[in-house]
């Protein structure tokens, strides 16, 4: 009993180990790594299984059931075939960065849990992006980061979605969401950016074609693939995928048609195919999601297969531009044989995978009544075999004569480009092959004589069309150019933001500044100068305010106080020299009396001096009497 | 020289492919079909839509090219 590990393990560990290899042991690594992954899918067994505990929640790396499966199987058997078809490559970095690259997306396929699945969604995205890089040119460079920016654009916004979810639901759990909420946008969103849904499309038309030879077929394969899984895991039966899938199935026709470079035009293709499968999910019944999930299953080899073919003639010519090829037929059958088997099978012929699948889709919106998306069905279903079947196979072997006699391409790119037809084929006259690993149990039988006329019908008079038109001339010339898509808003009005940011903001910015600039200068003089002069004022005026204070306390209350003291001085003063002036009175009449006592004294003791005492009282008995007299006068004269 | 450098090859090719469209054409009348839509009991319907479609495709596309195109340097400074 063998345990299996994650898919994305053995690819993304093993990626590691290939910078230490050279030679034929690193071209043997290389190729036995997918066969390990190949042997170690098959060894899975139903249900969760390498769940490892992360802070409070648990990450399932390995969650496998059907759904899960059907995706892991094409993603290994590609893994294989698109390592083969790149095994000339040199740089050990490529084959690391798809090594990464397919790891990173069965990760996403068999993870259980919304954290892991961010995890390999962000791995994806920066593996990728260094498929682009490894071009090595200026313009791959510059598309390789509008690549990444758009990508960790949406991967910033599933990282929100999820957080969101996590706090809303407290659930890691990858499962079904539906449109519900904030959160469940936000994860919708981070999920139809890489599914390439208009407008937010323009990432891949723009980068794809960019990339290195290898690259591009790697690139056809997961990002979108990845896209459709995660969708139709999550958001099956969401009504407005129908609607946003149907719109792209139909318009990304107009832009192929009118494409020069044959590698942008199969990344219109791609985008187109992606559409049924959108439009599948959408639909969300058990047909349907068979249908788009199949689709996917095909479309990654018929679509892998043109990739393969377009980037071989690259490879050998050294150009894909329609106006530079032509006539290759005649040097490169092979290549052209297995080119017409990827172009038969994109536009679903008959015995091809094409049909198999997509008229899964077709059939479960007619069984919808869906009308009008069945109409634009049918006419992307037309539409593809004008531009994929058709143009390519006749713009790059046929048309004009370059003059270019290539060889055919080297052995192993013819190799795994002959396996991919191989399965195309298979898969197209066996369909039971594909329909046994669908989700759902497949109640659908393709090949009814109704399904296959009609198909054959629609197909051949596309045909018809192409040779009218090109036989009278209306036929639009293949020319080069650029058309314009939405990657215009990002590229040529962010460049006119850019401009805005630059010249008018800058300079609004600037005067800012200046202004600001002016004031500090101001306030740096005003500070050095008015503000001092202004202290100064204030000290002297509260110098002199505190002088005057001063004054005023040591002066008028001064003067009060030493009043007051005065005035009571003053008081005390009058009052002592009153006391003064009486007690000296006082004095003077004591010494007088004593004068008298003594004199008195002298005179009792003595008589008087000089004379008798006797004359001065005979001198008052005569005054007494005279007196008398007079009395005694008045009293007469009163009673008389 | 190629196989169809020849004019009468080309020819020959034509002969077939018209071939085959009558003959898709004329079985519509025998083969049983299960229409969903109304539109689908046209004779023929798959092979009128297919045609129409294409054609008006490839005349849209022209139009639009009116709008979108650019010259080939026009995202490069």
């Amino acid at each position: 009993m063998i345990t299996s590990v994650p898919p994305a393990a053995i690819f993304i560990i093993g990626a590691f180990l290939i910078p230490f290899l050279k030679g034929k042991l690193k071209t043997a690594y290389l190729l036995l790594l997918p066969i390990i992954a190949i042997i170690n899918l098959l060894n899975l067994s139903e249900g969760t299984s390498w769940i490892v505990g992360f802070l409070d929640y648990n990450l399932i790396f390995c969650r496998v059931d059907k759904l899960s499966m059907v995706f892991g199987y094409i993603f290994v058997i590609m893994g294989f075939l698109g390592t083969l078809y790149g095994i000339h490559v040199k740089e050990g970095g490529h084959h690391l960065a798809v090594f990464l690259y397919v790891g990173s997306s069965l990760g996403v396929v068999f993870s259980g849990d919304l954290f892991s699945l961010f995890i390999f969604w962000e791995i994806m995205a920066f593996a990728s992006t260094f498929l682009i890089w490894y071009k090595k040119d200026k313009r791959a460079l510059k598309a390789g980061l509008r690549y990444l920016l758009v990508h960790t654009f949406g991967g910033t916004c599933l990282l929100a979605g999820i957080m969101m979810y996590l706090y809303t639901t407290g659930s890691l759990e990858f499962s079904f969401i539906g449109i519900n909420g904030i959160a469940s946008r936000l994860i919708f969103l981070g999920f139809i950016i890489n599914a390439a849904i208009p407008p937010l499309h323009a990432w891949l038309p723009d980068a794809y074609p960019e990339s290195t030879v290898t690259g591009t077929v790697i690139l056809s394969i997961f990002t979108t693939k990845t896209a459709v899984y995660v969708l139709a895991r999550a958001f099956p039966g969401t009504e407005i995928l129908i609607f946003l899938g149907a719109i792209m199935t139909v318009f990304p026709i107009f832009y192929a048609v009118i494409e020069n470079d044959t590698r942008r035009v199969l990344a219109y293709s791609l985008i187109e195919q992606v559409g049924f499968m959108i439009v599948g999910i959408g639909i969300g019944t058990e047909l349907s999601l068979n249908g788009a999930v199949s689709h996917a299953f095909c479309n990654i080899l018929f679509e892998g297969l043109l990739f393969m073919c377009t980037g071989a003639v690259l490879y050998v010519t050294g150009t894909s531009k329609c106006t530079e090829l032509g006539g290759l037929y005649r040097t490169m059958p092979i290549t052209l044989m297995l080119c017409l088997v990827g172009a038969a099978s994109i536009s679903a012929f008959p015995l091809f995978t094409g049909f198999v699948s997509k008229s899964m889709v077709i059939q479960a919106a007619a069984d919808g009544h869906m009308f009008i998306i069945w109409l634009a069905l049918l006419f992307a279903s037309a539409g593809v075999f004008h531009y994929a079947g058709i143009k390519i196979p006749y713009f790059i072997f046929f048309a004009e004569d370059s003059g270019k006699r290539p060889d055919e391409p080297p052995f192993n790119m013819l190799l795994s480009m002959g396996i991919v037809a191989f399965l195309c084929i298979l898969i197209g006259i066996f369909p039971g092959v594909l329909y046994r690993i669908l989700p759902y149990p497949v109640d659908f039988v393709p090949y009814t004589s109704g399904h296959v006329l009609s198909q054959l019908q629609l197909l051949f008079f596309a045909g018809l069309a192409f040779l009218f038109l090109i036989t009278y001339g209306f036929y639009p010339k293949e020319e080069r150019s650029t058309n314009l898509d939405t990657d215009w808003f990002y590229r040529k009005a962010g460049r006119g933001f850019m401009w805005f940011c630059n010249h008018p903001a800058a300079k609004f910015n600037m005067w800012i500044d200046q202004a600001f600039l002016k004031g500090a200068r101001g306030f740096i003089w005003f500070c050095r100068n008015p503000i001092p002069t202004l202290g100064l004022w204030m000290d002297t005026a509260f110098v002199m305010f505190y002088n005057g204070f001063i004054w005023f306390s040591e002066n008028p209350v001064s003067i009060l106080v030493s009043g007051f003291y005065g005035g009571l001085h003053l008081a005390f003063a009058m009052v002592s020299k009153g006391l003064l002036k009486i007690s000296s009175a006082i004095e003077k009449a004591r010494d007088r009396a004593e004068k008298q006592r003594v004199f008195y004294k002298e005179l009792i003791e003595h008589g008087p001096p000089g004379g008798d005492a006797r004359s001065i009282s005979s001198d008052l008995f005569i005054a007494f009497i005279v007196f008398a007299v007079f009395l005694v006068y008045l009293a007469i004269r009163y009673f008389l | 020289m190629g196989y169809l450098d020849d004019p009468e090859n080309i020819k020959k090719l034509k002969k077939v492919f018209f071939t085959c469209l009558a003959i898709l054409v004329l079985i519509d009348f025998i083969v049983p079909k299960h229409p969903h839509f109304s539109l689908e009991r046209i004779p023929a319907f798959y092979a009128i839509y297919g045609f129409v479609a294409c054609v008006s495709l490839v005349f849209m596309a022209k139009l639009l090219r009116k709008f979108i195109k650019r010259k080939e340097d026009y995202y490069d400074y």
